[in-house]
């Protein structure tokens, strides 16, 4: 594959040029609520050899583009602890719906 | 400034969560742990590793070989986490840590990642225009100096060891851990020295 043909996947922003007038939001509110809670139960399923950091990287990594940047930082990693406990069929799809 | 999760995201995880219960995998207590547990790391454990390392050569050099075994000496447990890697920086180079791909962080000695840290903006910008980005910090580096772009990753995590700022000779650990910013231990910003700290 030549470069001219090289699309990097969405999550590989390093020296993407969308991004590169823009300058970074100085955000520092620590994760609200939600996050912490997405957070603490990400490591839990990490620590009962549930799901790998892994495997949580490659849910979010095949969120379609739109709903990639659509989604908060903590909801893409909820959608893809959901995706990776249907796929191991820990949980059932009527469960979550 | 990061949106609040949207309802049916909230919706969604009491779902998985109750699946989860249903099935004896997590309970709310664990949760609460988890969450208390990670909410302890913190900034200032980074600080003071970097304070010690400006006052101790033996700890230095041990921090600079083995940044994990380090933390361990802190009290903070390594176990599962990722290796920690020290970027320590020198007259003439200064370190920038950054992940490209999501938001790889040290978080056992440095807690929850800043949004900024995660935004897009850090995320495609540090690598191509790394002193664009530390201006808007207002972090202007000596002329002459090179900048290393190191990218955090799921497998090995990093942190600065910034120079010791001129003017902070004599200071006890307590003093040289209080200039030692999250930020600085990110390479965003230069810890600042008694000289710097008036003129601002």
């Amino acid at each position: 594959m030549s470069d001219a043909e090289h699309t990097p996947a969405i999550h590989d922003m390093g020296g993407l040029s969308r991004f590169r007038c823009s300058p970074v939001e100085r955000d520092e509110a620590p994760p609200d609520a939600f996050g912490k809670r997405v957070d603490a139960l990400r490591q839990i399923l990490a620590a009962k050899k549930l799901m790998t950091v892994d495997e949580l990287r490659r849910g979010i990594e095949s969120i379609p583009e739109p709903e990639y940047f659509a989604l908060g930082y903590y909801e893409r990693w909820m959608t893809s602890i959901c995706t990776l406990m249907l796929e191991k069929g820990i949980v059932s799809a009527e469960e979550l719906r | 400034m990061s949106a609040p999760a949207r309802p049916e995201s909230l919706a969604r995880l009491e779902k998985l969560l109750a699946a989860l219960k249903a099935r004896g995998i997590v309970t709310e207590e664990e949760l609460a742990e988890m969450q208390a547990r990670t909410d302890r790391a913190s900034p200032e454990i980074g600080a003071r590793m970097v304070a010690r390392a400006w006052l101790d050569p033996d700890w230095h050099r041990m921090m600079v070989a083995n940044g994990t075994e380090a933390a361990e000496r802190m009290g903070v447990s390594m176990a599962g986490a990722p290796p920690l890697g020290v970027l320590e920086d020198r007259p003439g180079l200064h370190h920038l840590v950054v992940c490209t791909l999501c938001s790889c962080y040290p978080r056992a000695v440095l807690g929850y990642p800043p949004g900024w840290y995660k935004s897009f903006e850090y995320r495609s910008r540090a690598v191509r225009d790394p002193r664009g980005v530390l201006a808007e910090w207002g972090t202007v580096l000596p002329e002459g100096t090179k900048i290393r772009v190191v990218d955090s990753t799921a497998d090995y995590r990093w942190m600065v060891l910034p120079l010791r700022p001129a003017g902070t000779e004599g200071w006890s650990e307590d003093q040289l851990a209080a200039i030692v910013t999250r930020d600085a231990l990110v390479g965003v910003a230069l810890p600042q020295g008694p000289v710097a700290a008036a003129a601002e």
